[in-house]
């Protein structure tokens, strides 16, 4: 590998970067800046994080003791709805995708994101989808069937109104805009990669990200499929789920559940990659079984999609079938076991510092654990039938998605907190949220195991003092406030370090990866050097290059596997049209509840915009061909 | 409310409920000695100095790759145990399959916003009969559920005696279970059904074969025709008020079906979707406002003036 790669390209007077309007909302609203889009997009996640939490709070009020008055049944459905609706919807996804778009590019050596303005536009798409679904609650027409929308209750017979309408279109924000990000991540993943970083050189975050991506491929057409059906079930009188007109209830439950199981996993596998991150760095050791890791990835991803039945066996199908999705279902264990085996063997030996993320990383594997072991008791039938939609279940999925993706997530955050701001975040009050949100989360979930087995179904608003719930209850209740000022000082903390903070430099904590190469916070798109690296591990071992000769407003596209430098391309330009086609995509979706003309009027507009969007341009391509390329570069 | 039943998956009194324990049972322990075994794997390697060969270098090095043995043989341990416990899993979903059910009790399960509806189809026509929130079986027969929801998906659940199993619109489910023990066992609604969905309780009653077809007989008759003046009365109010429009009572003109046969209605031990105690003043506090007591109910509030309802109520109460 030669230690400078120069691409070489006719300059063309179009070509020259224009001088960028830095300031002013146009500005703004018109970035191509990863680094902008994916902090908004954390930023905005965290912000429903807490939305949701305020609602669970509301829940556990509600719920902390018998025959309590804090809301009735009309309004706890529809906080319990918003609630599991905001959490995966508005927060879990978006959060690990936000990460994605902020750090894929960093991690693997690229100038910016691939199709940046596409990654915008889904970002204003997910922030307007919010603001629609918190609108619609605070007006009294918040979703309350359920953030799973069964049917016939969610049909139009038995639930009236717009209240399920705004959920069906709530998932047609969230699609697109998962989707968008999803296609940016894997063409960043695989054409952005810098020369020498070949795929079995990207770090494990990547190909988390780069899996779970290619998850939401497969599993949104499910779901889109689904949210449509009923949409048009309820707004045009088709009955695709009505068994009086030879519809089917439980096609619903098979087409939400194909994505929804899934969905588990598109949110705590980049948790588990940020694990491998944070023990890399923690033991300063390279991965054990790098390998293995990426293997349990894939299978994870492919396996996740042959157990979506185990959310239906009380449904009641036959006795075969059900046996083969209790084994998919148990052997999705075997690719996290693999990972788990896998850090412990990294970790032997290796004394590492007990810090705020490596704290989060202990609390990590010891709620996580206790998440997949009730998760293989859940595969298997004759328990499940006990358990299932019971506080037994609601306890599972809390470990598996608060211990899977959120102490991690809380651990990445503080791990990336340098990078993302410039600031180190405060180590005294990073550890005190972790001791309080490891102790409230135990303390509200634990219990919940218990009052499951004892008859406790979920969705409930309340129960009878004689069913002998009332005192876990007021524990978990407790537990969930402790959980909530541990956040609450990871927020403080936060802020404080971000007014006054140690200054970050670029790579406080000696990792590996190329994220650290760049300054904290990361210098714009334009001014980055891509470097040419050597190792899997390209700050810790192999010699660095750099690619020299780029102009500002270009990329450089290398190959899927290699890395090898195929095509320089000429970057995005700043454009104001995503944020213009998401208003009017917006606009559309929300009118589609009132009337079906939304659709032609939405779907006219938008193709006009569109049309703006990517009109020609006077910009030459920056093409270079593959073959003068390679030629400059002296690769064969 | 009424005498409390056993309401747990811990406290099976039947032989599915049993089998499901036994099975959590060994999960449970396979469970716990995972947990402390990766646990303490973790604490080791945490505590672990590290050997002199890496000692001498500085950081980062390659991770050591003397642990691959215990890895691979960590993952196959895996790999087993988790073959066992499907083959554990599948052998008991056999056996609760196979439970003996001959000559089973056949009754006909109906979810309804938001209560149960018990149907025993005795015979013919002539021999039905359909009660509300209490299912009352034979200890040590076999009874055969037949699932059926007219509105909305609903699950039917008693944890002591079995697993769940939901009623589905448009599809017929069967589930089969047997009470061991004589006694009162607590059900709810498991699957989300709407606004009421958490007080879509019901009991269980379990007793002996002699006490179930005494119960049986005595629910296929038709309670005698008041004679006193106050029941009399309160019989027109109950057909001339809105009562009758929803629920039916036998050897009446009252037919309806979108509330609870209320034929021997006070021979139960609970109203108001299982989760008030039968006594007079719950049924009176039902009747004029069920709206406060149970918010999205669909029984309407029924005013009436002090001496109908008294007489409305005195008829009710002769409904054994």
């Amino acid at each position: 590998m030669n230690p400078a790669f120069e691409p070489t390209v006719t300059a063309h007077p179009a070509n020259e970067a224009k001088p960028e309007r830095d300031a002013g909302l146009y500005a703004w609203l018109s970035t191509i800046e990863h680094t902008a889009i994916g902090r908004r997009f954390i930023g905005t996640a965290l912000v429903f994080l807490v939305l949701g939490g305020l609602l669970a709070l509301l829940m556990r009020l509600q719920l902390a003791r018998p025959l309590a008055h804090v809301m009735g049944p009309d309004r706890y459905n529809q906080v319990f709805t918003t609630h599991g609706t905001t959490m995966m919807f508005l927060f879990a996804v978006p959060v690990m995708q936000g990460l994605g778009v902020y750090f894929v590019p960093l991690m693997v050596g690229a100038r910016n994101i691939a199709f940046p303005r596409l990654v915008h536009f889904g970002y204003w798409i997910y922030v307007f989808g919010g603001i629609f679904l918190f609108t619609a609650l605070l007006s009294n027409t918040g979703p309350d069937a359920g953030w799973f929308s069964y049917v016939p209750l969610a049909g139009p017979e038995h639930s009236p109104g717009k209240r399920v309408d705004v959920w069906a279109q709530l998932i047609t924000f969230t699609e697109l805009s998962a989707l968008s990000v999803s296609v940016s991540i894997i063409v960043t993943t695989f054409k952005h990669k810098t020369p020498g970083l070949s795929l079995d050189r990207i770090p494990i975050f990547v190909w988390a990200s780069l899996v779970t991506s290619f998850m939401v491929l497969f599993a949104m057409p499910a779901i889109i499929v689904a949210s449509s059906c009923l949409a048009l079930d309820r707004l045009v009188g088709t009955h695709f789920f009505n068994p009086a007109e030879g519809g089917d209830a439980l096609l619903w439950q098979h087409m939400f559940w194909f994505f929804g199981h899934p969905e588990v996993y598109i949110i705590f596998l980049p948790g588990l990659g940020m694990v491998s991150e944070i023990i890399l760095t923690a033991t300063k050791r390279t991965l054990f079984g790098y390998v293995p890791i990426v293997l349990a990835n894939v299978a994870t991803a492919v396996l996740a999609f042959g157990l979506w039945v185990h959310h239906m066996f009380a449904t009641g199908l036959p006795q075969l079938g059900a046996s083969f999705f209790t084994g998919a279902s148990i052997l999705i264990a075997i690719p996290t076991g693999v990972q788990f085996f896998c850090w412990i063997a990294t970790i032997w030996g290796s004394r590492p510092k007990v810090d705020t993320q490596f704290a989060y990383v202990l609390a990590f594997f010891a709620t996580f654990l206790i998440g997949g072991l009730t998760g293989v008791m859940l595969a298997a039938v004759p328990i499940n039938v006990q358990v299932h939609d019971t506080f037994f279940v609601v306890a599972h999925f809390h470990y598996v998605l608060i211990g899977g993706a959120v102490f991690p997530l809380l651990g990445g955050l503080t791990h990336w907190f340098p990078k993302l701001t410039g600031r180190m975040l405060g180590e005294r009050l990073g550890l005190l949220s972790c001791a309080l949100v490891f102790t409230g989360f135990h303390l509200t979930f634990f219990p919940q195991h218990l009052l499951g087995l004892r008859g406790m179904p979920r969705r409930i608003y309340t129960y009878l003092p004689d069913t002998g719930w009332g005192f876990w209850n007021l524990v978990s209740t407790v537990g969930a406030f402790v959980l909530a000022l541990g956040m609450l000082v990871f927020f403080v903390n936060a802020a404080r370090s971000l007014a006054s903070g140690a200054r970050a430099h670029a790579n406080p904590w000696g990792g590996d990866s190329l994220e650290w190469a760049v300054s904290s916070p990361p210098e714009r798109a334009a001014e980055r050097t891509p470097l040419l690296v050597g190792s899997r591990y390209p700050l810790w071992f192999g010699e660095l290059g750099q690619v020299v000769g780029l102009k500002p407003d270009e990329h450089l596209v290398t190959r899927v596997v290699d890395a090898e430098p195929d095509h320089v391309m000429n970057a995005a330009l700043p454009s104001i049209m995503p944020f213009i086609t998401a208003v009017l995509t917006a606009g559309m979706i929300v009118a589609c509840i009132f009337t079906p003309w939304g659709l032609p009027a939405g779907a006219t507009l938008i193709a006009v915009a569109l049309f703006v969007w990517f009109r020609p341009t006077d910009r030459e391509p920056a093409f270079d061909t593959r073959a003068r390329v390679r030629e400059e570069a002296g690769v064969a | 409310m009424g005498p409390v039943g056993a309401h747990s998956a811990l406290e099976p009194a039947g032989v599915q409920a049993r089998h499901s324990l036994q099975l959590f049972d060994a999960y449970l322990y396979v469970a716990v000695l995972v947990f402390f075994l990766v646990i303490a794997a973790l604490g080791f390697a945490l505590g672990k100095r590290s050997d002199p060969a890496h000692e001498k270098r500085e950081p980062p090095i390659e991770a050591k790759r003397g642990k691959r043995g215990v890895v691979a043989w960590a993952t196959l341990a895996t790999v087993f145990t988790l073959i066992g416990l499907l083959i554990a899993s599948v052998s008991t979903g056999h056996s609760m399959a196979l439970m003996p059910s001959a000559e089973p009790v056949e009754v006909e399960v109906v979810g309804h916003k938001w209560w149960w509806e018990f149907r025993y189809p005795v015979g013919g026509v002539a021999t039905r009969f359909s009660t509300a929130y209490e299912l009352h079986v034979p200890v040590g027969r076999p009874v055969q559920l037949k699932l059926m929801a007219l509105d909305v998906i609903h699950s039917f659940w008693v944890p002591s005696l079995s697993g769940k199993l939901d009623a589905i619109p448009g599809k017929h489910r069967t589930l089969l279970l047997r009470a061991d023990r004589a006694g009162s066992y607590e059900g709810q609604c498991a699957e989300f059904c709407g606004a009421e969905h958490a007080n879509m309780r019901f009991l269980v009653v379990a007793e002996s074969p002699a006490k179930f077809a005494a119960w049986r007989d005595h629910q296929l008759g038709s309670p005698a025709p008041p004679t006193d003046a106050l029941r009399q009365r309160g019989l027109e109010v109950f057909m001339s008020s809105r009562c009758s429009s929803c629920h039916a009572i036998g050897g009446t003109d009252a037919f309806g079906t979108v509330g609870p046969n209320l034929t021997h209605v006070a021979s139960r031990r609970r109203l108001a979707m299982g989760t008030l105690e039968n006594t007079p003043e719950h049924l009176s506090s039902w009747i004029s406002d069920p709206q406060t007591a149970k918010p999205g109910v669909q029984m309407p509030s029924t005013p009436l003036p002090p001496e109908d309802r008294r007489a409305l109520l005195a008829y009710l109460e002769g409904l054994q």
